[in-house]
């Protein structure tokens, strides 16, 4: 049942974007960055977590979980060691992310060549 | 704000504006949708397979499971987009391959095989996040202000 609930959020996120591509003509840049505001806006709130229980993958995988994870991982800090925590707990939660990418754009460069096209 | 624009532009600006406008091909809205939806959709599914896996073989918790899930995501990305592939699906997919965090995985690790031709430090270093730099300022730059904020709420008892 899960797998349909991730079908079903993911892909409505992904028509969110689209829609902002096309009606509101915002450029990948304007709109990605727009939804990682969202996603960290919403767990500001506390209503990502539920999504994410509820969704799955549908929730985590989005670039929109990606605000909640930097919300999340600066809270818990926060809690512990106050306004410093905030800052040192950032990205306590994502860093796989953004470690991946470094670490897969790295090895991406040394295997493969630029295409022509 | 476009009207006002359009007032300090000189009359033969505004022709080929409104001239532009009336030639510019309507975009296929719905049907865009629709491929965003199912190819978005699809990549979460997929993305719910690999955490389903993570969790029943490596014992990670439904709420770990994403960190390697994105991870994983992000090794496939690398594979297809060094492949050539990635770009023939965003051509179709549009919003469905760039919302999910592939499409991120993507702009890093194209401008780090785009740039490589200017040398590891300069070229993929420096350029690496070009495209995904933007992401990563304003998610970090929000969540600060609202973590921030929350802490603040919480320390002096209102939360």
């Amino acid at each position: 049942m899960i797998f349909l609930w991730a079908f079903i959020v993911g892909g409505l996120i992904c028509v969110i974007g689209q829609i902002m591509f096309d009606v509101f003509k915002l450029t990948p840049g304007h709109t990605l960055s727009t939804l990682v505001v969202i996603g960290a806006i919403l767990d500001g709130f506390g209503l990502y977590q539920p999504l994410i229980d509820f969704a799955g993958a549908g929730a985590t995988v989005p670039i929109t979980s990606f605000g909640n994870q930097l919300v999340h991982g600066a809270m818990a800090e926060g809690e512990e060691h106050g306004i410093i925590g905030v800052v040192t707990g950032m990205f306590e939660v994502t860093s796989s992310g953004i470690s991946a990418a470094i670490v897969f754009g790295m090895i991406g460069a040394i295997l493969f060549k630029p295409k022509g096209d | 704000m476009a009207d006002n624009k359009k007032k300090n532009l000189p009359p033969e600006a505004q022709k080929y504006q409104a001239f532009q406008k009336q030639r510019e091909t309507e975009r296929p809205v719905f049907k865009n949708c629709l491929k965003a939806f199912f190819v978005g959709g699809f990549i979460c599914v997929i993305g719910q397979f690999i955490s389903t896996f993570y969790i029943y073989f490596f014992d990670f918790t439904e709420q770990t499971a994403g960190n390697p899930t994105v991870a994983t995501l992000i090794f496939i990305t690398m594979l297809l987009t060094g492949f050539g592939l990635y770009d023939k699906i965003a051509q179709f997919a549009g919003a469905g391959t760039a919302v999910p965090v592939t499409g991120f995985g993507n702009s890093v690790i194209s401008s780090a095989i785009e740039h490589r031709t200017e040398g590891f430090v300069l070229g993929v270093g420096g350029n690496m996040f070009k495209l995904a730099g933007s992401v990563i300022l304003f998610g970090v730059f929000s969540a600060f202000i609202i973590a921030l904020i929350k802490t603040l709420l919480i320390q002096w008892g209102v939360l």
